[in-house]
C-alpha cells in the first residue's frame, strides 16, 4: 500500500494551566487517561452493585446498611426490595457494558496509544475528541442520576426490552424518570462513540508517519481501526432505537407498543407497535457491541504478545488481522441468536444459527495463532503477559459455552438461565477485562513514567484468575440445572436447592472484587511512588516505545519519525524497533 | 516458575470443569416430552464436541506455557506456520459446526417445523404481570372473544371475557393451573396482557416467549404424569422472580375430573 | 378560724366551681350524634369465584381456609358488607382529620379489610403479615390530587405509613405479584363507617344537623339519603342495593 507522508498533523502550542492541561484537554493522551479513569471509577461502582446483588441472592433477608442510606425506598431497613434488585442489576449491566468494557480497551487505550503508534502528534480532530470524552462523561452523570430518583433506576435490564421500557411507570417502579434518564445516558454514549470512531478511522488513514504503511501498523492499531468501523455501524442503529423508545415514552407514539395492552386493569392508548422490532434494533447493535468490546482486547493481546514471547505471532500481521476483520463483519449477521425463542420465525432461527456457529472459525484462528505462537518461544511472565495468558484461557472457556447458545435447539433450554450469564461474563466481561489489565500494566510506564509493582500485579492476577472461574464457571453449571437469570430471589421449588451454590458464588465474587483493590492501590501508589520507568522497559518495538515515558505533549518532541520495519521483528530474541534504520534478519 | 504454576492451575481448572459437566453434578431434570430426547441428545453431542475443543485448547495452552517459559536460545516458530492452523480451523471446526447445524435442525424442527396434531387439545395461555392464567374452551370447543377493556383482575376476569353476552365465552373455563392429560398432544396459544413474558418448563424442554400483540403457538406431548413448574424467564418487572404456575400432567380420568371441578367453580 | 370552717371555706367554692364547670363545658360526647343503619342486597349476589392461589404456595401458610373474591360479600340474611357510608353534604368542611391509624393488612394473600375509609390527611398503615413479598400499588385518578405509588413490602418488612391529600371515591389498590388481590381506599371528609359482614354500619361523632349521606359499594355504585341527626338520638339510614 502506498504510504502516507506525514501531513495534516495538528500543530498546536502546549496547553497552559491545569484546566487546559488536565480537564478540558485536547491532548489524546490526557483524553485517553480520562477515559481510563472514568472506566476504573465505573468498574468499581459496577462491582459494588454486583456485590449488593450477590449478597442479596445468597442472603435475601440481609440488611445492607449502605443501601438504606442510598435508597430508603429501595431498601427499607437495608433489606433490598425486588424492584431495587432489578434496578441495581440494570445499572450494573449498563455501567459495565458501556462505561467500562466499551470505554477502557477502545476509547481509553486507543486514544492514548493509537496516534503515537502511527507516528502522529495527536488525533485528526483533537477538539472533537475532547467533546467525545465529555459527552461520555455526561452520559455517565445521567446514568448515575438515576440513583437519585425516589423511584430508583429502571428495572428493565441493560437490554431495556419494550414494552416494559416503553410504557412508563405503569409497568413498575423505576420505569418513569429512571428509564427516561437511562435512555438519555445511552444516547449520549452513542453520540460520543460515533464521534470517537470517526476520529480513529481518519487518524489511522491520514496521519501515519513516513514509512508507516498499513502493513506495518501495530496490531493494536489495526484492531482499533476495525473496531471503529464496527462501532460506527452499530451505534448508528442504537441511537435511533433509543430515539424511538423515547418517542413511545414521551411522545405518545407506538413504535414498540401494540394495542390492547392492559396495566392495572386499564387499557393503554397505544396500538400498532411491535416489541420484536425493538429486539431486532437493539440486538442489531447488541451483537456487534460484544465484538466492539472484544476486538480491542484482541488487539491489545496481539500487540503485547510478541514482546513477551520475543518473536512475531505465527502468520504475521495478516492472519490475525484478517481474522479480526472476519469476526467484525460476521458480527452483523448473527444478532437473531439472542431471539431464538422470542417469537421470531423459527426458520429465521436457523438462518441466524449458521453464521453464529461459523463466527467460531475466525475466533478459533485467532486463539490458535496466540497459543501456537507460544511454541518455541522465550516467554517472559511479567504481569502484562500473565494477563494475556489468562485472557486466552478465559476466552477459550467462554467461547466453548457459545456452542450451546448458538444452536436454537440447545438454546431453547439454556436461554435466560445463568448459563448465559456465565458465558457472557467470561467472554465480553472478564476476557476483555483481563486484556484491559494487560494493557494497563503494559502501558502504565509509558503513561506515567513509573513502573507498577510486579509482586502486587501477580497477586492481583492469581486471585482474579481463580476467582473468575469460581464465580462464572459455576454459573454455567447452575444454568444446566435450569437456574433462571434476573431473579431477585429464589423461591421456585427447583431453585431453592441451588441456594448453597449461590452462597459459594457470592463468597467467591466478594474475594474476586476485593482483589481489585490490590490493583487500585498498586496503580495509585505507583503513579506517585513507583520506580521511574525507562523509555522502553519491555524491550518492545512499536513507536510509543521510541519516545520518553511519559511522552512530551506532541508525542515525539518535534521529531518526525520514519518507520523502517513492521511491528513484530526480532533478531534472535532481540527486538527491532520499528524506527530502527538498521535492516534486520527478518526484513521489512 | 510462574509459567509452570499457570499451566498447572489451567489444567486443574479444566479437569474440575470437565468432571462437573461429564458427571452431571447439577443437571437437567428428567425429560417428560416426546421431543425432549432430541434436544437432550443435541446437548450431549455439543458437550462432546465443545468439550473436546475446550480440553484440547486449555491443555495445549498449558503445555506450551509450561515448556517455553524463560529465555533460552533463539525462539522458533511452529513448523508449517499459520497455514495448518487456519486449515484446521476451517476444516475441523467448520465440519463440527455444519454437523451441529444439520443435526440440531432436526431437534429444533421437532418442536417448531412440524405442524401440531389436528387432534391436539387447545388451551389458551395468558401471561400478565405477574401470573399465568389458562383457558379451556369448554363443551362448545370454542374460545370466547377477548376484550381487553373488560379485564378486571379484582373480579377475576383475567381474560376480559364478556360472559353476559358472549355464548362462546360463557362456558370457557379459566384456571390458575395448567392441567393436561398425559400422552395427548397439546397446543398452547400464548398471548400477553401487558409486557413480554416467557413460558419455561424444564422437564418439557419447552421455552417460548410471550410477545405483546402476538398469539404464539407451542405444541408438545407430555409422557409422564407429575407436577412441574412453569416459570417466567423474560424479565417482566418486579414480580418476575415470583411469576410461576404449576403444570399438572394427569391421567385422562383424573384430568376429566379436574376439568369438571374447575368448570363448576367458574 | 375553726378547722371545720377552714375546710368548708375551701371545699364549698371548689364544689361550686366544679358544678359550674360541669354545667357550662359543652358535653361533646352527649352532644355529638350517630348515624347507624344496615345495608342489604335485594336479589342474588353474583357468583364469587374461589381464588386459586397455587402460583404462590406460601400464601397458604397464613390462610385458614379457601379464598373467594370479594366484589359482593353478602350474608345469609342479605346484609351487604364493605359499603362505605359517609356524609356527602352538610358538613362545614373544616373537620380535622381523624387521628386514629387505619390499618390495611395483607394476610393470606388478601387485603384485610377489603375496603378502608380514611379522611384526607389521616394516616394509614400497610402491613405484611404473609410469608411472601407483596407490592402495594394504589392507582388513584390521574390529576385528582392523590399520588400513585408502587412499593414492595417484604416478609417482616417495616409497615408503610401513608396518607392521602384529596378526597377520592375510591382508590383501587392491587398487588401485581398476586393479581387477584384487590382493596379500595375511600378518602372522604368527616365521619364515615364501613358496613360489616351483616351489613351494619355506624358513623360516630356526627354533630347534630341535617345531612345527605352516601353509601358506596364497589359493584353497585352509590345511593344517597337525607338524615337529621340529634344530639341524643342516632339517626338511621338503611340502604338497599338491587342485584343486577
Amino acid at each position: 500500500m502506498a504510504e502516507t507522508t506525514a501531513h495534516a498533523v495538528a500543530h498546536h502550542a502546549p496547553p497552559q494551566g491545569p484546566i487546559r492541561k488536565y480537564v478540558f484537554s485536547t491532548d489524546h493522551k490526557v483524553i485517553g487517561i480520562q477515559y481510563l479513569t472514568l472506566a476504573i471509577l465505573s468498574a468499581f461502582i459496577g462491582m459494588a452493585l454486583s456485590w449488593a446483588m450477590r449478597i442479596h441472592l445468597a442472603w435475601p433477608n440481609a440488611s445492607i446498611p449502605l443501601l438504606a442510606w442510598l435508597s430508603p425506598n429501595g431498601a427499607p431497613n437495608g433489606v433490598m426490595t425486588p424492584e431495587y434488585y432489578l434496578s441495581l442489576m440494570t445499572m450494573h449491566g449498563t455501567i459495565m457494558a458501556f462505561f467500562v468494557l466499551t470505554t477502557a480497551p477502545f476509547a481509553g487505550f486507543g486514544n492514548f496509544a493509537l496516534p503515537i503508534q502511527v507516528g502522529a502528534a495527536d488525533m485528526a480532530f483533537p477538539r472533537l475528541n475532547m467533546a467525545s470524552f465529555w459527552t461520555t462523561f455526561l452520559g455517565f452523570l445521567l446514568a448515575a442520576a438515576t440513583f437519585a430518583i425516589p423511584d430508583g433506576p429502571p428495572i428493565s435490564g441493560w437490554t431495556a426490552y419494550a414494552p416494559l421500557s416503553a410504557v412508563g411507570s405503569a409497568a413498575g417502579p423505576g420505569q418513569g424518570w429512571g428509564q427516561t434518564l437511562w435512555v438519555l445516558a445511552v444516547a449520549c454514549f452513542c453520540v460520543a462513540s460515533l464521534l470517537g470512531a470517526l476520529n480513529f478511522i481518519v487518524t489511522t488513514l491520514d496521519l501515519r508517519t513516513k514509512g508507516m504503511t498499513l502493513s506495518r501498523l501495530p496490531l493494536s492499531t489495526w484492531a482499533w481501526f476495525i473496531d471503529a468501523w464496527v462501532s460506527l455501524l452499530a451505534f448508528a442503529v442504537l441511537l435511533p432505537c433509543g430515539l424511538l423508545l423515547a418517542l413511545d415514552r414521551l411522545g405518545g407514539t407506538s413504535f414498540f407498543i401494540p394495542g390492547g395492552s392492559v396495566f392495572n386493569d386499564k387499557v393503554l392508548p397505544h396500538s400498532g407497535g411491535s416489541p420484536l422490532l425493538f429486539q431486532h434494533l437493539f440486538w442489531f447493535f447488541g451483537h456487534p457491541e460484544v465484538y466492539i468490546i472484544i476486538l480491542p482486547a484482541f488487539g491489545i493481546v496481539a500487540h503485547i504478545f510478541p514482546t513477551f514471547i520475543r518473536k512475531p505471532l505465527v502468520g504475521g500481521w495478516k492472519v490475525i488481522t484478517f481474522a479480526e476483520i472476519a469476526v467484525g463483519t460476521l458480527s452483523f449477521i448473527v444478532w437473531g441468536h439472542h431471539m431464538f425463542v422470542s417469537g421470531m420465525s423459527p426458520y429465521m432461527a436457523m438462518v441466524f444459527s449458521v453464521p453464529t456457529l461459523f463466527i467460531t472459525i475466525p475466533s478459533v484462528i485467532a486463539v490458535l495463532i496466540w497459543v501456537f505462537s507460544l511454541y518455541g518461544a522465550n516467554i517472559r511472565f511479567d504481569t502484562p503477559m500473565l494477563y494475556c495468558l489468562g485472557f486466552l484461557s478465559l476466552f477459550i472457556t467462554g467461547g466453548i459455552g457459545g456452542f450451546f447458545l448458538a444452536q436454537p435447539s440447545t438454546d431453547s433450554y439454556l436461554h435466560a438461565t445463568s448459563f448465559v450469564v456465565g458465558h457472557f461474563h467470561f467472554t465480553m466481561g472478564l476476557s476483555a477485562v483481563f486484556a484491559t489489565f494487560a494493557g494497563f500494566y503494559y502501558w502504565f510506564p509509558k503513561m506515567f513514567g513509573r513502573m507498577m509493582n510486579e509482586t502486587l500485579g501477580k497477586i492481583h492476577f492469581w486471585l482474579s484468575f481463580v476467582g473468575v472461574y469460581c464465580v462464572f464457571m459455576t454459573m454455567h453449571m447452575t444454568g444446566f440445572a435450569g437456574a433462571v437469570r434476573r431473579y431477585s430471589a429464589f423461591v421456585d421449588d427447583f431453585m431453592v436447592p441451588l441456594i448453597p451454590i449461590q452462597k459459594f458464588m457470592t463468597v467467591a465474587a466478594v474475594v474476586l472484587g476485593a482483589a481489585q483493590f490490590i490493583f487500585l492501590f498498586n496503580a495509585i501508589w505507583s503513579r506517585f511512588k513507583g520506580p521511574k520507568a525507562p523509555d522502553n522497559p519491555w524491550e518492545a518495538t512499536t513507536l510509543e516505545w521510541d519516545t520518553t515515558s511519559p511522552p512530551p505533549f506532541d508525542n515525539f518532541g518535534g521529531r518526525q519519525l520514519t518507520v523502517y520495519h513492521g511491528p513484530m521483528e526480532y533478531d534472535g530474541d532481540k527486538s527491532v524497533m520499528q524506527t530502527s534504520p538498521e535492516p534486520s534478519i527478518a526484513g521489512t | 516458575m510462574v509459567g509452570k504454576v499457570f499451566a498447572v492451575v489451567v489444567v486443574l481448572v479444566t479437569l474440575v470443569t470437565a468432571y462437573s459437566v461429564i458427571t452431571h453434578v447439577w443437571w437437567m431434570p428428567v425429560d417428560i416430552s416426546v421431543h425432549g430426547p432430541k434436544i437432550d441428545h443435541q446437548i450431549e453431542e455439543t458437550i462432546l464436541v465443545a468439550g473436546l475443543l475446550f480440553i484440547a485448547g486449555q491443555v495445549v495452552l498449558a503445555t506450551f506455557v509450561f515448556l517455553y517459559g524463560g529465555a533460552k536460545n533463539k525462539p522458533k516458530q511452529i513448523p508449517g506456520g499459520a497455514k495448518p492452523l487456519v486449515l484446521f480451523a476451517f476444516i475441523l471446526v467448520g465440519t463440527e459446526v455444519l454437523a451441529l447445524s444439520f443435526i440440531g435442525s432436526k431437534a429444533w424442527g421437532a418442536v417448531y417445523f412440524e405442524a401440531p396434531d389436528p387432534a391436539s387439545m387447545k388451551i389458551d395461555v395468558q401471561a400478565g404481570q405477574f401470573a399465568y392464567y389458562f383457558r379451556y374452551p369448554g363443551p362448545d370447543g370454542t374460545f370466547g372473544k377477548l376484550h381487553p377493556e373488560l379485564i378486571n383482575e379484582g373480579n377475576q376476569n383475567y381474560f376480559g371475557l364478556d360472559t353476559d353476552n358472549d355464548a362462546d365465552a360463557k362456558d370457557d373455563i379459566v384456571t390458575a393451573e395448567l392441567a393436561i392429560p398425559v400422552n395427548k398432544p397439546i397446543l398452547l396459544t400464548l398471548h400477553s396482557k401487558d409486557v413480554g413474558h416467557s413460558f419455561y418448563v424444564r422437564e418439557l424442554r419447552v421455552q417460548q416467549d410471550f410477545v405483546p400483540g402476538l398469539n404464539l403457538p407451542i405444541h408438545f406431548t407430555a409422557t409422564q404424569t407429575g407436577r412441574f413448574e412453569i416459570v417466567c424467564t423474560q424479565l417482566c418487572g418486579l414480580g418476575h422472580y415470583n411469576m410461576k404456575a404449576y403444570l399438572s400432567v394427569l391421567s385422562q380420568a383424573d384430568f376429566d375430573e379436574w376439568l369438571k371441578k374447575q368448570a363448576a367453580m367458574q | 378560724m375553726k378547722s371545720q370552717h377552714r375546710v368548708a371555706a375551701v371545699a364549698v367554692p371548689v364544689l361550686l366551681l366544679a358544678v359550674v364547670l360541669l354545667c357550662t363545658v359543652p358535653d361533646v360526647a352527649a352532644a355529638a350524634g350517630q348515624i347507624v343503619g344496615t345495608v342489604k342486597l335485594d336479589g342474588t349476589a353474583p357468583h364469587q369465584k374461589p381464588i386459586d392461589m397455587s402460583k404462590d404456595p406460601s400464601c397458604a401458610q397464613t390462610r385458614s381456609g379457601p379464598a373467594s373474591m370479594e366484589s359482593v360479600v353478602v350474608d345469609a340474611k342479605g346484609g351487604l358488607a364493605n359499603v362505605v357510608v359517609y356524609i356527602s353534604q352538610g358538613l362545614s368542611g373544616n373537620e380535622p382529620a381523624l387521628s386514629q391509624q387505619v390499618m390495611l393488612e395483607q394476610k393470606g394473600c388478601q387485603y384485610v379489610p377489603h375496603v378502608v375509609a380514611v379522611n384526607p390527611g389521616q394516616h394509614m398503615t400497610v402491613v405484611n403479615d404473609d410469608k411472601t413479598s407483596h407490592n402495594i400499588h394504589p392507582d388513584p385518578k390521574p390529576g385528582g390530587g392523590n399520588n400513585a405509588w408502587n412499593k414492595s413490602q417484604l416478609v417482616g418488612g417495616p409497615p408503610i405509613d401513608v396518607s392521602w391529600a384529596s378526597e377520592e371515591v375510591a382508590i383501587p389498590v392491587k398487588c401485581n405479584v398476586h393479581p387477584w388481590m384487590r382493596a379500595f381506599i375511600v378518602v372522604v371528609k368527616g365521619p364515615y363507617g364501613v358496613s360489616n359482614d351483616s351489613g351494619s354500619f355506624k358513623l360516630d361523632g356526627v354533630p347534630p344537623g341535617t345531612y345527605t349521606v352516601t353509601a358506596w359499594h364497589e359493584t353497585y355504585g352509590t345511593q344517597t339519603q337525607k338524615v337529621t341527626v340529634a344530639a341524643d338520638k342516632p339517626a338511621t339510614a338503611d340502604f338497599t342495593f338491587k342485584a343486577k
